[in-house]
This record gives structure tokens, C-alpha cells and sequence, in this order.
């Protein structure tokens, strides 16, 4: 996941949205997706590219949830905190987890592998608590099926 | 036809969350079977659900474990053999039959990704309807129709379209809210993997009636499968000559892009939704002007919830009069309603308006998930308020549930059993509003802190009283003062959980619990 930064990769990703300033959150989410994070560098190419200010960039990126200004983990783990999930054990559950990842919410481990965050409904209601590790939705999560998720994932990689 | 045996195992987010692909894969691998995805029929709770097709009928097995098919294969499943998940004929299961289906018909039935299948079902017969009647004829039936915003807000359709095709300008937009964050919501994101076509068609006749010839789907990023899906039906319809320039010879031009959100829930509400789609932050704007006039880029632009746009094809092909008949009062037709939370037997269920909530919670639901008794349900997201038992039997539709002091909303339905404390509850509402708050007004994102710290203290027994009538003055100060319903509806949990359960207040509460 941590991929070097990289201008002309850069710029490309950024052309594939042909530049368009409206798309700018699409072209963060981009960035996202390769480097885990939104850095200094990439917010004055995007800004440069897009003919916007760094603060327009930066006001962007620092609004939104899903952007972070520093490298998450290898894998990230995200445990549902809203009032479905609420009612079918999520703090047990997420107590849990920090326990057994050592971390509190929003920390990565110090190995760099997982970061463990919060994330506010997966639409996955009607099969409560529900988590996501990086982009597959899990249902009916207990203590011991986050366990065996969070081994199998970290034996897949 | 390949004479191969046909199996259906959903690609849908609750199905997959609970191993559908791993099954899927295992069934693949059988001889002589024919993988169908389909959406989910909304019976979550039978999740992973499969269904072979024998001598026509489709039977079910469910839930389905990917450690169970070697043992259905050993029952002959692939003959409907006798299982111990065997379910039956998909179309009697008593969950599904009770149902009224309008918008979510198809939903389960077909493949999601398939036009034949989508064309052989219905599909696009709205549309087809709408270029015979044109914009104004489209504009009669949705009248007749008295569909409102499926949303939350339950604002007539048609007064909205007629707005927006009366207003000035050559470029008009349709602008579609997937941004589904409330917690005990999933219709759009299972509308949007079940049948995805329909929403499209729906835009399509959005775009047509009011003179719009692109629309934007502003999807949320919690929902990784319902984007692939969806991307990929939006290349299907391009493809064959559903989207693009002059759709199927009719001189109408329309396409659709698909924008993805990036976590903030704010971004639900209408105005901010247009911020994150021009590429800004989610701060909400004031009203007026309404986006009807000066919505996208300042141009007139409808903003439709996905089950608003996906109700419209039927409405056309079936006729406005007849969505009408179904409901209560002013709430007519259909909401497909969510069962969530602490219940056993969670799920989607499309009904008319005015079945109570009882009803839904206990005939459709099966009563609580532990088994335990069920003390509270939240009607209509975060926002909603907690509805106690003595209110059970309120018949959902839209008024009847703000009389007693609630809100249906998007029509989700959340279930807490009697472990619930709901002080607890109360300041989630408030930390969950300072969270969330898009921080333009001061009532919502001062207000919310404050409202935490208050809680705080009155559970502390720090002046009691005093802080109760002072967080009453709160309430009512975010209700009268915010810019929008993030701090306009915060009090609505809040104040409803004190009132109604007003012993979780006291200092002694959490220890008898």
C-alpha cells in the first residue's frame, strides 16, 4: 500500500478525470486508493493541475472522512458505530477489537499493519454488527468471527 | 437454452457479508449448472439465500453456509431435494408473499445485470410510455400518483418536477441521493445491486420530463459492492443504446455519471450532496434558492432519492391511479420499509402505507433477535425518534407517525431489546450530530457538544433538574435555529428517549441494568 509518490503517475490519474475541478473529490478518492493517503506533495500537484488553491484542496481533504493526511495500515478495518449495529453488540465488539489489536479507534498497530476506525452504517443493518476490512462488508460479526477474519486476512497478505 | 440446471445465489451486500460469493463459487464448480447472480428478495435473515430452478419453480435453500453445499449437493439440491434448509418454493415463502412490490418487484427476481432479463420483466416499459405521453403527460401521472420523496422529507414528486421543467435554463440536471447513511437504511444500496436498471430508467424519464439531459448519482463509499454493480449496469445500458445520444431513436439524449462520496453523512442532506458534487465540501447551503431553481452549478436540477426515480417506471407503465390506491391518508403507495437492529427475521419488506408498526415488527420481524423483550424502535434513521411500546400500534404512514411525535422518514426501523440504555442512546444522537455536523450553523455544531455535556452531567447528578430543563432549551434552540435537519432533528432522539424512558436519566440508572 505504500507506494511511492510518484508526479507523472500522478498526473495521470488526474488527466484520467480529464482534469476536471468538480471531480475533485473522485480524483482524492483516486489518490486514496493508491497511496492509503492524501500528502502534502500530491495536494499542490492536484491543485496546480486543477487551477485551485492548495487551501481549496487542503479544505477538501481535511473535511471528509475518507481522506487522511498520513499513511493508514497495510489493512484497514473499520467497525460500525451506528444505532443498528448499536443494538446487536458493536461497543462489545469494538472493545474487543482494540483489545486485540492493542489500538484504540482511529490508531494503526505498530507494525503498520491494520488501522481500526470507526465508520458510521454499511447498509448492512439487517445483519448487525457489521464491519469492513478494506472494501468486503462482513455480517453478524462476534468477538470470534473478527478474530478469524482478522487472521485470515493478515495470513492472505 | 444450455440445458444446464439453473441456480440463483445473490451478489448483494448482506448475502455476500455473509459468504454468498464463497458459495456462489462452490456451486459454480458443480457439472452442468448455470450461476445466476441476482439481487436479494429482501429476506436478509435467510442470507445466504439460493434458489434452483426445478421443473420452472424456483426453489430456495437458505441461509446458506459454503460448508453446507457439499452436504445439499449430497441431498440433491440440484432435483429441490429434502434439506434441513430446504424453504420451498421462493414464491410461497409467507415473508415475501405478504408483501405489496412495486418499486422493489424485480428485485430478487432477475438477474441484476442482465437487459434481456431486465426487458423480459417489464423493464423499460415506463419509458417507452413516457416518450408516447411526453413530459407533460409523464408530469399528469406522477400527479395522480401523489408520490413523495422517499428520502425522509416526503415531498410531492410532481410538484418538484414541475418546478424544475417550468424553471428557465437549457441546461437543467437530475441529481440522484445514493448517499444512504442512515443507520437501519439499506433500500437504495439493494435496489441499486437487485435492479439497478430501474433506477437508470428512472432518471431517464426524470430527465426526459423535466428537460435534463444529465443526470449524477451521488453514491456513498460505504457501499464498495453497489458501486461495482452499478458501475458496471451503466455501462450496460450504454452499451446498448439505453444512455448516450438519441436513446432508441427517440431525439432524447441523457447520461448519467456516477460520483462516489467520501464519508461524510452530512452529505445526504440535498444541498450539501451538490457541494461534494461540484468537488467541495459537504457545507450545507441556504435555502433559498431552492436547487429546484438554482441547484448543480446553479442550474435547475431535481434531487431525487433512489427509491423516489426507482418508483417512477411502474408509476408510468402501470398508471399513477393505481400507485394511489395502495396507502393510508396522504401517504400513498408503497415505502419499502427496513427491518434492522435486534430483530430476528431483518430484512426488506415493500408494503403499503398504514400497516402498524407492530405489524412489521412482530408479524414480519419475528419480535427480537435475543429473544429478549423489545423496549425501544428508532423510525427513520438517527433522526428519528425512540418510539416505546405504547406506540407500537401507530399505522405507518407519514402523518399518523408525526402525530405521535415521530418520523418515518426513509423508512428504516431499528430494534433495541430491554438491554438498551437509552441515555446511552440519547447522547449518541448528539456526539453522532457534533461528528457529523457540517459546522456552517452554530446551533448544530456547537449545540451538539454542548448537548453531550450536558447529558454528562445530568447523568452525573450534576444539578439534575437544572441541566434537564437546560438541555430541553437546547433541544429547542438546534430544532428552531439549524440550517439544516442534521441539527434541525438531532433533539428528536434525544428528547424522545427522555420522555419515554425517563428512569434510564436517573443517577441510579446502569446499575440495575
Amino acid at each position: 500500500m505504500t507506494t511511492r509518490y510518484d508526479e507523472s503517475i500522478a498526473s495521470e490519474i488526474i488527466s484520467s478525470f480529464d482534469a476536471r475541478p468538480e471531480l475533485l473529490v473522485q480524483i482524492l478518492h483516486a489518490f486514496n486508493a493508491r497511496y492509503s493517503y492524501i500528502g502534502d506533495k500530491a495536494i499542490r500537484q492536484i491543485a496546480d493541475e486543477l487551477n485551485l488553491s492548495r487551501a481549496d484542496v487542503h479544505g477538501v481533504v481535511s473535511y471528509y472522512e475518507d481522506f487522511h493526511s498520513t499513511p493508514r495500515g497495510k489493512r484497514v478495518l473499520r467497525i460500525c458505530q451506528a444505532e443498528s449495529c448499536q443494538a446487536m453488540g458493536s461497543r462489545a465488539l469494538t472493545a474487543h477489537a482494540e483489545q486485540a489489536l492493542g489500538i484504540r479507534m482511529g490508531e494503526t498497530t505498530s507494525d503498520g499493519e491494520t488501522t481500526l476506525e470507526a465508520v458510521y452504517c454499511l447498509g448492512n443493518c439487517a445483519c448487525s454488527p457489521a464491519v469492513l476490512i478494506d472494501d468486503k462488508v462482513h455480517g453478524r460479526v462476534s468477538s470470534e468471527k473478527l478474530d478469524d477474519l482478522l487472521n485470515d486476512s493478515g495470513a492472505a497478505r | 437454452m444450455t440445458g444446464k440446471i439453473r441456480v440463483y445465489v445473490p451478489r448483494e451486500t448482506a448475502a455476500v457479508s455473509l459468504g454468498a460469493d464463497e458459495v456462489a463459487e462452490k456451486i459454480a464448480a458443480l457439472k452442468n449448472v448455470e450461476l445466476i447472480r441476482n439481487g436479494s428478495w429482501g429476506a436478509s435473515w435467510l442470507e445466504p439465500l439460493v434458489e434452483v430452478v426445478v421443473d420452472g419453480k424456483r426453489i430456495a435453500y437458505g441461509p446458506v453456509q459454503p460448508d453446507d453445499v457439499e452436504e445439499l449437493v449430497t441431498a440433491d439440491f440440484l432435483s429441490g431435494g429434502e434439506h434441513a434448509l430446504r424453504l420451498g418454493p421462493i414464491n410461497e415463502i409467507p415473508y415475501l408473499i405478504k408483501q405489496e412490490r412495486w418499486t422493489f418487484f424485480r428485485v430478487g427476481l432477475i438477474e441484476a445485470l442482465s437487459i434481456d432479463d431486465y426487458s423480459a420483466h417489464g423493464g423499460f416499459k415506463g419509458l417507452t410510455k413516457a416518450f408516447e405521453i411526453g413530459p407533460s403527460g409523464v408530469l399528469e401521472e406522477l400527479q395522480a400518483s401523489g408520490l413523495r420523496g422517499r428520502g425522509g422529507a416526503a415531498f410531492p414528486t410532481a410538484i418538484k418536477w414541475q418546478t424544475v421543467a417550468d424553471a428557465d435554463g437549457e441546461q437543467k440536471y437530475i441529481a440522484c441521493n445514493a448517499d444512504e447513511g442512515d443507520s437501519g437504511t439499506f433500500s437504495d444500496r439493494m435496489l441499486m445491486e437487485g435492479d439497478p436498471l430501474t433506477l437508470i430508467e428512472g432518471m431517464l424519464i426524470a430527465g426526459f420530463a423535466v428537460g435534463a439531459n444529465k443526470g449524477y448519482i451521488y453514491l456513498r463509499s460505504e457501499y464498495p459492492l453497489t458501486k461495482s454493480i452499478f458501475a458496471q449496469a451503466l455501462q450496460i445500458a450504454r452499451d446498448s443504446g439505453w444512455l448516450g445520444d438519441n436513446i432508441k431513436d427517440s431525439g432524447f439524449d441523457f447520461d448519467i455519471e456516477l460520483h462516489i462520496g467520501a464519508g461524510s453523512y452530512v452529505c445526504g442532506e440535498e444541498t450539501a450532496m451538490l457541494e461534494s458534487l461540484e468537488g467541495k465540501a459537504g457545507l450545507v447551503r441556504f435555502k433559498p434558492p431552492l436547487p429546484a431553481l438554482e441547484g448543480l452549478f446553479g442550474k435547475p436540477t431535481v434531487v431525487n432519492n433512489v427509491v423516489t426515480l426507482a418508483s417512477v417506471p411502474n408509476i408510468l407503465s402501470l398508471g399513477g391511479e393505481r400507485y394511489a390506491g395502495f396507502g393510508s391518508g396522504r401517504s400513498k403507495g408503497t415505502l419499502a420499509f427496513q427491518l434492522a437492529g435486534n430483530v430476528k427475521r431483518g430484512g426488506l419488506v415493500e408494503k403499503a402505507f398504514g400497516l402498524t408498526l407492530r405489524e412489521l415488527i412482530e408479524d414480519f420481524g419475528g419480535g427480537s433477535a435475543s429473544g429478549r423483550k423489545i423496549r425501544a424502535v428508532q423510525v427513520g434513521g438517527p433522526l428519528g425518534a425512540y418510539i416505546p411500546e405504547q406506540h407500537f400500534d401507530t399505522p405507518l404512514d407519514y402523518e399518523a407517525f408525526a402525530d405521535v411525535g415521530g418520523m418515518l422518514g426513509h423508512g428504516g426501523i431499528v430494534v433495541f431489546d430491554d438491554t438498551v440504555d437509552m441515555a446511552a442512546q440519547a447522547r449518541f444522537a448528539m456526539e453522532f450530530c457534533s461528528i457529523e455536523s457540517c459546522g456552517k450553523c452554530t446551533p448544530c455544531r456547537i449545540g451538539s457538544v454542548r448537548g453531550v455535556e450536558v447529558i454528562d452531567k445530568i447523568l452525573a447528578d450534576d444539578n439534575r433538574e437544572a441541566n434537564l430543563e437546560l438541555l430541553d432549551d437546547l433541544c429547542d434552540t438546534m430544532i428552531d435555529g439549524s440550517l439544516c435537519a442534521m441539527g434541525g432533528m438531532t433533539p428528536f432522539p434525544v428528547q424522545s428517549a427522555i420522555r419515554h424512558f425517563p428512569e434510564d436519566f436517573t443517577p441510579a440508572a446502569g446499575d440495575g441494568k
